[in-house]
């Protein structure tokens, strides 16, 4: 197995786990804003390292600048489509859930 | 019809279609002018907004700042992403979400947006709404909202803004 293949494989392995740390992340988290942080961050970067890895997979081609062009739109769309769906919460005025069980506003 | 940002519109649209592509045959080439020209034409306030001829130099300036910034982004985003699974996995899940708001004297739309995308991006905290230059910032605890209150982030941003 040559170098290449390790990095990538591990850049894989790395993206898949904040993908899965993502998904685990919107059962366990109590409510709608706090698992906007799960799908926001981890989402991006575990799609992003995948992406990643397929571009060092591929080498310098033309595919891998396509790769890098999704990469770039999926890091201004996807925390652009958290804060449309975060902001739709807020002007619908759901609370946020509180440590101590509270009502803020 | 504003001349400036047509070209620009244009420039941008069509080196996208030809690295998209990746033909450089006749028929590939020239459906892509057609289709950029179209596009540019009915949308091209949308991508680079009501800019003078003047101002283009002062964009770009801003754009390359903008590259420049990204290093530093990827590296708490990195951070962001160590702490959000650390506070899913963990379990007790240590959170204590707020809201926060604050006032920005950011005045550009890329500054604004930038900010904005940063923020949802790195450690612990979503923006909400901004309205009338005052951020609203859901954070998942108590530290990720001092560490955004401290102002390190908007210093950086308001430097890509320039003058």
């Amino acid at each position: 197995m040559d170098l290449v293949n390790v990095i990538s494989y591990s850049l894989f392995a790395i993206g898949s786990f904040f993908l899965v740390v993502a998904a685990i992340g919107i059962v366990r988290l109590p409510d709608f804003y706090t698992r906007m942080h799960a799908a926001g961050k981890s989402d991006t970067l575990g799609q992003s390292l995948i992406l990643l890895g397929l571009i060092i997979h591929e080498g310098a081609s033309f595919i891998s600048i396509k790769i890098f062009f999704i990469i770039l739109f999926i890091f201004i769309a996807n925390p652009t489509a958290t804060h449309a769906v975060a902001k739709a919460a807020f002007l619908s005025e759901l609370a946020p859930w509180k440590k101590d069980g509270g009502k803020e506003r | 019809m504003n001349k400036v940002s047509f070209t620009m519109s244009f420039v941008i649209l069509y080196t996208f279609w030809i690295l998209l592509s990746g033909y450089f045959d006749f028929v590939h080439l020239s459906l892509g002018v057609v289709s950029a020209l179209l596009v540019s034409y009915t949308s091209h306030h949308l991508l680079t907004g009501d800019v003078r001829a003047e101002d283009v130099s002062i964009e770009m300036k801003r754009i390359i700042r903008f590259f420049l910034y990204l290093p530093w982004l990827f590296y708490q985003i990195t951070l962001a992403n160590i702490d959000v699974a650390y506070r899913v996995l963990h379990p007790k899940m240590p959170i204590d979400p707020r809201i926060l708001r604050f006032k920005t004297d950011l005045k550009t739309d890329i500054g604004l947006t930038t900010l904005a995308n940063s923020i949802t991006l790195t450690p612990g905290t979503v923006t909400i709404d901004i309205k009338d230059g005052e951020f609203f910032v859901h954070a998942i605890s108590e530290e990720s909202a001092e560490s955004l209150l401290s102002g390190e982030m908007q210093m950086r941003v308001k430097n890509i803004e320039g003058d």
